[in-house]
């Protein structure tokens, strides 16, 4: 590579960024008060405001001023919701890119920018959210540049998220990137595509059924309905589905309300993509019921089934993987896309009950019932803000990057 | 080759062999498998058919980590709720009231397990057992992720939720550092009954198991803490079974075994994985490249295909259209014959009649000419 050509472009380039905003800024408060004031965007920013709020509140008065944790539930749901969840339903980063460029399903091409972006985002705010929850956030890098516990779960899950945020912020660089005019840089990043994507795949893996092997540790205090040796498995297998369902989900929320930011390729293609992915979920889906229910039998629980674990237990499997399993192979043979956007919304659900019973619901499931956890406002409200902070930052990105379509000068295969 | 070349070969395989057999045994320590335990590491035993329940050991405790002193000594309504370690007191006495016979004390703190839970947890290494047999914590390096609450089988640690600047996990230190100086542990050295007996941990449980042995009936025959989670530095002995004092059930295997099967699937993934994605990056180039090659020999058939098609109907159409012109000159021709043939005969039918309009003018009858 001709490094003189790079650099120059790049401060060239920076330069003429630096003076566009220059020449922008004045008008930056009119940009703001230019956002339409919708009522979406009003809750949006009362959301923030509020959030802002609890920040404050979070690191003056410490975690046990806002949240009902305490020494016998030491986790909750800025963990099980915010980090589960938010890590499970980014999933659809890795899914979508394997599919495209590793499998060699091209058509699924213009699922891989919104994917990746939500991925990079879903990650970064896993990464927010626990600097809330962790007691020394600005000790978050110890675990990798100063003290590495190896034989912990949490240190793999660590070091892989981190190293997976890098590969999804350099996936993701080219739409800003192009956004930016920085073409050098630009088909340099293009090209590392493949190993990003096998290295991609390869954390997912790693991080997302260590996420399941984190309650290993807790046979006594995981109700036996939940607990399995086989927990990383069952992680990383629903994962998958998880991963494609958001896709699938947030496609369709995309097609609601950004239909104006999408080009033709775009339109086209994610029918397509609608179909494949819910055939492949549904499989995945069946596999992974599969696996739960062998393992029931296995640890010969059936006798559990009668209690309320068991309903729980089977409201989870039966209702929100069973259920919408059927339906996406239903919506497929049909080409039903409200049924399969339907299903998609179930399984997304399916993930977050699936993760929140493994962490929180049946986890001390032993203890009397005062000594149980459940968050406490302000922990749902920052876990709101989380959630809002994401949904924002997607809309600005929707809004500003060639993200639901190509970019006029960059045509090529990304 | 001499013999000193032969021995510095000895030596670097000898080496490498050391290096390989060191490594494994590192690996096999950071999976988490059993390691040796001591010989002279130490423990306590306690005696729950000797403990008063006086809670001397709790201001004993406080005393000697300079913690607040428990409040409430000696008042007995502090028995009504259960206790367990806090941020500001490393051991609590419960009392586990029975339907028949004097209530049983058991006092409560980090069972310094042989092989820890929550040192194998900590992603930053906190925690560390220590050959002695204290499991000690480096307050310097905690995140405060509280990941070894999660593990502990006994939900010791305790975290300071109310800090915002240095929030900590804290548990008994087993006095490591009075150990250190020689001293014992500041609940044992108090203990006014003999309810708690400092010692190393093999010797202990000889003697948990003579007075087992020695008083039958009185004592469960299970010394809490011998098996459980593969092993504590703190041994039990009690009347009834030790759940009725609230002591979970456990397994014999330890905590780090649980996820070490986890941990080490790692490499196998990562080793795995790139050979089986690029494998199926090849197979669907393949295809591609197969797809792509059929589809261009397609379009190269129907591309020469539809030219010979061309060139046939070319071929008729200039056929046909010879042929028109030649029958339409053929037409012509013939029309054009006739219509001279037709003048011809016009003209000397005109002619003719002139000639005899003509004659008649020449007539001599004089007639004309009157
Ligand atoms: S009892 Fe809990 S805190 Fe104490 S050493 Fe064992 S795992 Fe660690
Ligand atoms: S809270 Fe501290 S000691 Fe406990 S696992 Fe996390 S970093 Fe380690």
């Amino acid at each position: 590579m001709q490094y003189p050509s790079v650099i120059r472009e790049t401060l060239d380039s920076a330069r003429n960024q630096a003076a566009l905003w220059r020449s922008r800024l004045p008008s930056f408060k009119e940009l703001l008060l230019s956002i339409p004031r919708t009522p979406a965007n009003i809750v949006t920013a009362a959301i923030l405001a509020m959030g802002a709020l609890l920040t404050l509140l979070r690191f003056t008065l410490g975690i046990g001023g806002i949240s009902n944790l305490d020494n016998v539930n030491p986790w909750g749901i800025w963990i099980g919701f915010d980090l589960l969840c938010g890590v499970a339903l980014a999933a659809g980063g890795y899914t979508t890119s394997a599919a495209c460029y590793l499998f060699g399903l091209k058509r699924y091409h213009g699922a891989v920018r919104p994917a990746i972006t939500t991925a990079f985002l879903g990650y970064l705010f896993v990464v927010v959210a626990l600097h809330y929850d962790v007691g020394q956030p600005w000790r978050l890098v110890y675990p990798i540049f100063v003290s590495q516990g190896t034989t912990s779960v949490l240190f793999e899950v660590g070091l892989c998220v981190f190293i997976y945020l890098c590969v999804l912020l350099v996936e993701w660089t080219p739409a800003s990137l192009e956004w930016l005019g920085l073409k050098t840089i630009r088909s340099f990043v293009v090209k590392l595509t493949l190993p990003l994507t096998i290295l991609g795949v390869i954390l997912s893996t790693m991080h997302q059924s260590s996420l399941g092997a984190l309650f290993l540790t807790s046979p006594g205090k995981l109700h036996p309905l939940w607990y399995s040796s086989f927990l990383p498995v069952f992680f990383f297998v629903s994962s998958m589905f998880a991963g494609m369902s958001m896709v699938l989900f947030e496609g369709g929320l995309a097609h609601r309300f950004l239909h104006h930011k999408m080009d033709e390729a775009h339109l086209h293609s994610s029918r397509e993509i609608a179909l494949g992915f819910a055939k492949a979920s549904s499989f995945v889906m069946a596999g992974y019921l599969c696996m739960r229910l062998f393992d029931l039998a296995m640890n010969n629980n059936w006798a559990y089934l009668g209690t309320g674990y068991g309903l729980l237990y089977l409201v989870e499997l039966l209702g929100f993987v069973a259920l919408p399993m059927l339906l996406y192979a239903f919506g497929v043979r049909e080409k039903r896309f409200g049924l399969i956007r339907a299903a998609s919304l179930m399984a997304v659900l399916g993930i977050v009950l699936n993760r929140l019973n493994v962490c929180l619901i049946a986890f001390n499931w032993q203890l009397p019932a005062d000594e149980r956890y459940f968050p406490s406002i302000m922990e749902i409200g920052l876990s709101v803000f989380i959630v809002t902070m994401i949904i924002t930052a997607y809309r600005i990105f929707a809004h500003f990057l060639p993200m639901l379509h190509e970019h006029p000068e960059y045509k090529d295969a990304h | 080759m001499n013999r000193r070349k032969f021995l510095q070969l000895l030596g670097i395989t000898g080496g490498a062999a050391t290096a390989v057999s060191m490594g494994a045994r590192k690996a096999v320590a950071a999976s988490g498998a059993r390691v040796e335990p001591d010989r002279n590491a130490v423990g306590v035993l306690h005696d729950s058919t000797l403990c008063i329940g006086c809670r001397r050991c709790e201001a004993a405790c406080a005393r000697v980590n300079n913690l607040p002193p428990p409040k409430d000594l000696g008042d007995a309504a502090v028995f009504d709720a259960k206790r367990r370690p806090e941020v500001d007191a490393y051991t609590v006495v419960n009392r586990y009231d029975r339907n028949a016979g004097k209530p049983i004390f058991r006092k409560m703190q980090c069972n310094h397990c042989l092989e820890p839970a929550c040192a194998s947890a900590c992603f930053v290494r906190a925690f560390k057992k220590t050959p002695e047999g204290p499991v000690v914590y480096d307050p310097s390096l905690c995140v405060g992720c509280r990941y070894c609450m999660i593990a502990c089988p006994f939900t010791i640690p305790a975290y300071d939720y109310h800090k915002v600047l240095n929030p900590l996990v804290h548990k008994c230190t087993l006095c490591a550092p009075r150990l250190a100086e020689g001293k014992l542990p500041g609940c044992v050295e108090i203990c006014p009954t003999g309810a708690l007996v400092f010692g190393k941990r093999t010797e202990l449980l000889d003697l948990a198991r003579e007075r087992i042995r020695k008083t039958p009936g009185l004592y469960e025959d299970h010394i809490y803490g011998e098996t459980e989670v593969g092993g504590t530095s703190w041994l039990y002995l009690s009347p009834v079974p030790h759940a009725e004092l609230g002591q979970p059930e456990l397994d014999t295997t330890s905590i780090p075994e649980l996820t070490s099967g986890a941990l080490g699937a790692v490499p196998m993934v990562a080793a795995l994985w790139p050979v089986l994605l690029t494998g199926a990056y090849a197979i669907s180039k393949r295809r591609d490249r197969i797809a792509a090659e059929e589809e261009a020999a397609a379009v190269a058939k129907a591309v020469s295909e539809a030219e010979s098609k061309a060139a046939e109907e070319l071929k008729k159409a200039l056929a046909k259209a010879a042929k028109e012109k030649e029958s339409a000159l053929a037409k012509a021709a013939q029309e054009k014959d006739a219509a001279v043939a037709k003048a011809l005969a016009e003209a000397e039918a005109k002619a003719a009649k002139t000639a005899a309009t003509e004659a008649a003018a020449h007539e001599p009858d004089g007639k004309g000419e009157r």
